[in-house]
């Protein structure tokens, strides 16, 4: 890596330390380095910098706020704060990185975009960029998921998207991704993959990382605010691929706050994984002893995923990140406890960063008095319908 | 076990164009029984799939193939006893993505392939980027790494895999995954020629050649035709060695 921060630019190569690289077709190498060269000019380029900026504050209701949260704080004997990324535009941190890629998209002269979504929450970001941009729009979705996130299909198609449905494999987010990398191979002059988290070849971890670093940005400045010029002690995300960990701690990487990512107990890639290659990364995967990738299980759609960005990995190698997990049954009850406490639902994914830090309060892990700030990725209407009918059925049981 | 470029480029040399069909490893209880039979159809080489669980660069029917396979336990040391046992009189080479070698080790798997009698392999998500310490332990095994080159291959890249390729050069036909097609597509001959002015390597076609009429107008610009989805749609649907060989051997009489 090179540059002065901890989260700088990968090598030309594309690795993060050991991790990343590009492991991709042939038939896909081509598009991967001219994307490289596209972003990297783009980045440097201040019209393209205002023109994403100005959207993200007009369009996309950025900056998000930073909340205190007083009555969670007083509960947990903690001092909460919260990224509020539930209150940008389509619910999510994942607009921040569909408007920058729709814009290279529009600037590579393409016009069709693909995307994968576990959630939803990346494809209807999607659809949403391609609508604002007048660009066609394919989004694969896992059938699994198409079933727990119907509302976000119907989403999808009144914002003028396509949604394919697909069969193959576990039927989630990893055979998502399979089905747009086949797509793309078949149609990449006319196509941009607009990848939804900080994994897949490179340059797509970097770029996500770079597009999503707004958000740690915007907080490390809010968080001085609040906290008198001072950082927070530890700064905590969710973990699916890992973009909102990604931006959130490429605000506080070279500061002194702890790091750590929350990822589902049933998709633990740091905790369970082991290295390994994967849609064009090489980074940690949960996998059999032959290489065959297994299926990640968890609550959330958005991540159920058998694998993280390869910085993540890095990170976690050199201990600069912390990586833990939270159960179904945590999140359900950090769902209920920020619903509660400060009037925010939060979505599925979030309430696994929320979880971390209600079952660690007050243990060494989270010392008593401790300053923690939250990105909170997005907002949980997406889930209520799945989560009433949890609740139900455990009321019934 | 044979080398794979010498015994391809002699029988090209011979005048006769190269078919190499594709199959599933283990995907039937008969799998080395058909490896048999098309060989005895008139296979110059066979190609043998590893499954892997996210074959991102295969259409449905081999996606489906893997699938059989993987669902009835198959590791790939059992693809590789398969092989061994078959005892081909031609050249075999494994196709399988990246994962599968790097789980096992480099050098491990490299040696396994070795063992089993396999000539090369051809793992289609490790790109010339990215293949230096496979290909180090293939090279000292005896394997040879067969490269891919896409019709989005500039030039220079061309040159830069030719140059690494080992076994022959495999042409891909089209901007696609595998699976059967109803034409060629339009890539075809500028791929070729592209490789060809890099390598007096044997060149062989794949993706989407389908049926006895497009192996012919393959051969006539290229060496060779790679035969898979179209084989192996015939195995899924329940034919066995038999049916193989008698689909191979359409193939073999159209391209002579
Ligand atoms: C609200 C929300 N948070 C987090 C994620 C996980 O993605 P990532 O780890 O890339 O932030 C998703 C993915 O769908 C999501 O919808």
């Amino acid at each position: 890596m090179s540059g002065d921060s901890l989260m700088g630019r990968p090598g030309a190569d594309g690795r993060f330390g050991e991790f990343g690289g590009r492991f991709v077709p042939e038939a896909l190498m081509p598009a991967c380095l001219e994307l490289e060269k596209w972003f990297d000019d783009a980045w440097a380029d201040p019209a393209f910098r205002a023109e994403l900026d100005g959207l993200l504050r007009h369009y996309g209701g950025r900056p998000t706020p930073v909340t205190e949260c007083g009555r969670l704080s007083e509960r947990l004997g903690v001092r909460v704060l919260l990224k509020r990324e539930d209150l940008a535009h389509t619910g999510s941190h994942k607009l921040n990185n569909v408007v920058g890629q729709a814009l290279l998209t529009k600037r590579m002269g393409k016009g069709r975009m693909i995307a994968e979504t576990g959630a939803g929450q990346h494809g209807v970001a999607s659809a949403t960029a391609a609508a604002l941009f007048g660009l066609e729009c394919t989004v694969f979705m896992g059938e699994v998921d198409t079933k727990r996130q119907e509302l976000n299909v119907f989403r999808m198609e009144l914002l003028g998207a396509e949604v394919r449905s697909v069969t193959s494999g576990s039927r989630t987010l990893k055979d998502a991704v399979n089905e747009a990398m086949r797509e793309w191979v078949a149609s990449v002059d006319t196509t941009h993959y607009c990848l939804g988290s900080v994994m897949g070849p490179h340059p797509f971890p970097y770029m996500v990382r770079q597009l999503q670093s707004v958000v740690g940005e915007e907080a490390r400045a809010q968080c001085r605010d609040v906290l008198d010029g001072s950082d927070p002690d530890v700064v905590v995300a969710c973990i699916g691929g890992g973009s909102n960990a990604a931006g959130t701690f490429a605000g506080f990487v070279d500061t002194g706050a702890r790091l750590v990512g929350v990822e589902a107990a049933g998709g633990a890639a740091i905790t369970n994984g082991i290295p390994g290659v994967l849609h064009g990364m090489h980074s940690r995967l949960l996998q059999d002893e032959a290489g065959q990738i297994l299926e990640a299980e968890s609550i959330s759609a958005g991540l159920d995923y058998p694998g993280l960005g390869p910085e993540h990995a890095h990170l976690a190698a050199i201990g600069r990140a912390e990586y833990s997990t939270a159960t179904d049954d945590e999140v359900l009850e950090a769902f209920r406890l920020l619903s509660h406490t400060e009037g925010i639902i939060p979505a599925l994914e979030s309430a696994h960063a929320v979880a971390w830090v209600a079952r660690t309060a007050g243990t060494p892990a989270l010392p008593p008095g401790s300053t923690v700030l939250i990105t909170l990725s997005g907002r949980g209407d997406k889930d209520v319908a799945q989560v009433r009918e949890i609740f139900g059925r455990g009321r019934d049981a | 076990m044979p080398d794979l470029d010498k015994e391809l480029r002699a029988r090209r040399d011979s005048g006769r164009k190269l078919l190499i069909p594709y199959l599933m490893g283990g995907m039937t209880d008969d799998w080395p029984q058909t490896l048999a039979a098309v060989v005895a159809a008139g296979a110059d080489a066979v190609e043998v799939g590893i499954p892997f669980s996210d074959p991102i660069i295969d259409g449905p029917v081999i996606q489906e193939a893997g699938l059989r396979s993987l669902t009835r336990g198959t590791v790939p040391q059992e693809v590789l006893d398969g092989i061994a046992g078959a005892e081909s009189p031609v050249p075999v080479a494994v196709m399988t993505y990246y994962n599968i070698v790097f789980r096992a080790g480099h050098k491990r798997m490299a040696r396994s392939l070795a063992a089993a009698g396999v000539s090369g392999a051809i793992i289609p998500d490790l790109p010339i980027e990215e293949i230096d310490p496979w290909a180090a332990e293939a090279d000292g095994a005896g394997i040879a790494t067969v490269l891919l080159v896409a019709p989005s291959s500039p030039p220079d890249r061309v040159e830069r895999i030719c140059a690494r390729a080992r076994g022959f050069v495999y042409a891909v036909a089209r901007m696609a995954v595998t699976g059967e097609r109803g034409d060629l597509g339009n890539d075809l001959t500028k791929v070729v020629e592209r490789i060809r002015n890099c390598t007096d390597m044997p060149i062989c076609v794949g993706i989407g050649v389908s049926t006895p009429a497009q192996a012919a107008e393959v051969c006539e610009v290229a060496d060779g035709v790679v035969v898979g989805s179209a084989l192996v749609r015939r195995l899924l649907e329940g034919e066995g060695p038999d049916g193989a060989a008698a689909f191979v051997g359409s193939l073999r009489d159209a391209i002579s």
